[in-house]
């Protein structure tokens, strides 16, 4: 396991920091945001947060026009206190926490024919997790999302994304005063499909946010969650599960802008990699502004590698403007299934597969448990190991 | 009743200067109950021959036959011959990261047996081993060997050992980098499962302290990748008075 931790780069990990090392932003605040798509040009892949991504199946998401393509909503009977409707584009950037950041989600709001809001109405409390699931038909989409957690409320929301598209997406998460939200992304898409999403949620006074991503599926998965606290006492975890097999790029940017006092912020994302073109990067900026006095955060990468080949790229970047903190801090690592492992596990008799299924098994099961909702758990598990199903058979055929 | 039967085995391995002949035709057949201390300098090809015996990928055997009760070992793959019996354990227990003592013990037993143990008789059977080893109970939520002191790591290969039941066991320097206590606890282990299991023990070392607790039928000298003599325990007393200078110097 090669660790990294504030100081070190392993030869397939970047690892930056915002003090010291110059990025092309001179902070990450300094970036646009805006509803304008004329903002931001055609991003050319030498930009700091276009570096890694695959920009030649992103390439028709940059495009400023309407799509006539749609996912198809599966939503179940709504709990009393929850509703689902759609709004205009003037209204939807009006109730959006903020504007988008970068030139894929701009499109997606502008060229979106309106947004879909589901809304928890305040101090609604829901017992049972409220699972949507959107299926692609092999169309281009460009969608528009708000959540919005009304204060003192309480829910979980799976939101599940499968079958093929090539989907851009703005999803604004509101929580008002006092609002506990749990939000579950997973990305279950079929192998060709391309997703490039921004997903940005402002926090109010006392609220929490969960926020967990989980990218199993899709060609090309690009996903930038921003996480901003507006009052004090609020607390965000974000967590991300990623498994890329070859032929997978998988792209995990997260911002948490620390900008009043009082607020912590944890993030943890890990990921497998297997077959010789996998990719995956993961870019975590934190930034504590002046103001944030009390800040406490701490943001955690973890890649693990099985075969030969495979990229993990993980960028830890902590940008701290105050002293006045409780804790700041973040580690990166990058670590090889190597084949003297391999060896130890296979010399007490545990075969090939099995070895593999044991150590990625125990590498998620922590970070599985954190989701917090027990039937996405279960389903997690079983999809881990028919990613490794899928693994072995790749491995097996190339040893053939 | 089982017997390891290695005829004339010759290893070699890569290397960045070429290929380099490590094993040059060894003969040494171990039954069950019997215990064969194989001793010799540093560089002789001992650990090679451990390793080439479980079949580690890095060694090529170019000569030579391994047969366990008849089978072929040098057909199978590093985890049928765990499968058919042989243990290794290993002079540099390998970290895994994310994977408990107790989940990698349980997968393996289920996989050397073909089937999950009985969980009430399991849970006992490892709980006095790793009594019996001196392993608090912590030690099953931790993970394999991460950040295990060399002789914490030493008991874990026993307690495998021990819970594997194997017909033949290579222990490739376990006694290396223990303190007496330690060494104690370890040979106990192995004692014990002999006695238990009529175990058949290869027992590869450097220095014959170990023999004073695990008493050897058969000492080997292994020079140079080959057994240079073979005698009793009393060749062991011998070493010990007089060290390998006289193999070398013929070597």
């Amino acid at each position: 396991m090669t660790v990294t931790d504030h100081s070190q780069a392993t030869a397939d990990t970047a690892h930056s920091h915002g003090l010291g090392t110059p990025t092309p932003d001179a902070s990450r605040a300094d970036r646009p945001t805006s509803w304008d798509v004329d903002t931001f040009t055609v991003p050319s892949g030498r930009e700091e947060n276009w570096r890694f991504s695959p920009l030649k199946d992103i390439k028709p998401m940059l495009q400023a026009e309407d799509t006539d393509g749609h996912l198809e909503w599966d939503i179940p009977t709504l709990p009393e206190g929850v509703t689902i409707s759609d709004i205009d584009t003037a209204a939807a950037q009006e109730r959006s926490v903020r504007a988008p950041g970068d030139r894929a989600s701009a499109v997606a709001a502008a060229h979106s024919g309106g947004a879909r809001v589901l809304s928890i109405a305040p101090n609604t409390v829901l017992d049972e997790p409220l699972q949507i699931t959107v299926t692609g038909t092999g169309q281009d989409v460009r969608g528009h999302l708000l959540v919005e957690a009304g204060a003192s409320s309480e829910a979980t929301i799976i939101l599940e994304r499968k079958g093929t598209a090539t989907y851009s997406e703005f999803v604004s998460v509101d929580l008002a005063q006092n609002a506990g939200l749990n939000l579950v992304l997973l990305q279950l898409w079929d192998n060709d499909s391309v997703h490039a999403g921004e997903v940005v949620a402002r926090l109010g006074r006392d609220s929490r946010l969960r926020g967990s991503v989980v990218t199993l599926g899709g060609k090309s998965v690009r996903l930038n969650t921003s996480a901003a606290f507006a009052g004090e006492g609020a607390r965000v975890d974000l967590f991300g599960l990623y498994f890329a097999d070859s032929g997978q790029h998988q792209e995990h940017q997260l911002f948490v802008d620390h900008a009043v006092p009082r607020c912590t912020s944890r993030v943890t994302y890990k990921g497998a990699l297997a077959g010789k073109t996998a990719r995956t990067v993961w870019i975590g900026d934190v930034l504590i502004r002046k103001e944030a006095e009390e800040t406490d955060t701490y943001e955690l990468n973890r890649n693990l590698v099985l075969t030969d080949g495979a990229r993990a790229d993980s960028v830890p970047n902590l940008e701290i403007e105050t002293g006045e903190i409780a804790g700041a801090g973040h580690a990166s690592a990058t670590g090889r299934f190597d084949d003297e492992q391999m060896f130890y596990l296979r010399s007490r008799g545990i075969s090939e597969d099995q070895a593999r299924k044991l150590v990625v098994r125990g590498f998620f099961a922590d970070l599985v448990q954190e989701i917090g909702v027990a039937s996405v758990e279960e389903s997690l598990m079983k999809a881990i190991d028919a990613e490794l199903d899928h693994v072995n058979e790749e491995l097996a055929e190339e040893d053939a | 009743m089982s017997t390891l039967e290695i005829k004339n085995l010759h290893a070699s391995v890569e290397t960045p200067e070429g290929t380099k002949q490590i094993l040059k035709g060894v003969n040494l057949t171990i039954n069950s109950g019997e215990t064969h201390a194989i001793m010799g300098p540093n560089g002789s090809g001992k650990s090679t021959l451990a390793y080439a015996i479980a079949g580690h990928p890095k060694y090529d055997i170019t000569e030579g036959s391994v047969f366990l009760d008849g089978e072929d070992v040098l057909e199978m793959s590093v985890d049928e011959r765990a499968k058919a019996g042989l243990f290794l354990a290993m002079q540099y227990p390998v970290e895994v990261p994310g994977v408990s003592v107790s989940n990698f013990l349980r997968t393996a037993k289920t996989a050397i047996d073909g089937e999950a143990p009985k969980l009430r008789t399991w849970v006992k059977d490892v709980k006095v081993s790793m009594e019996q080893l001196r392993m608090d109970s912590s030690f099953a939520e931790r993970n394999v060997n991460e950040g295990f002191s060399g002789g914490e790591k030493k008991r874990h290969e026993i307690l495998q050992m021990e819970l594997l039941s194997p017909k033949i066991a290579v222990l490739d320097e376990t006694d290396s980098g223990l303190d007496v206590d330690a060494l104690r606890i370890v040979s106990e282990g192995v004692n014990r499962v002999k006695e238990n299991t009529g175990l058949g023990v290869m027992l590869i070392t450097h220095y014959t302290r170990i023999l004073r607790y695990i008493k050897p039928d058969f000492v080997h000298v292994f020079v140079n990748g080959q057994v240079a003599e073979e005698g009793g325990p009393e060749l062991a007393e011998r070493l010990e008075a007089e060290g390998y200078d006289r193999y070398l110097v013929e070597a």
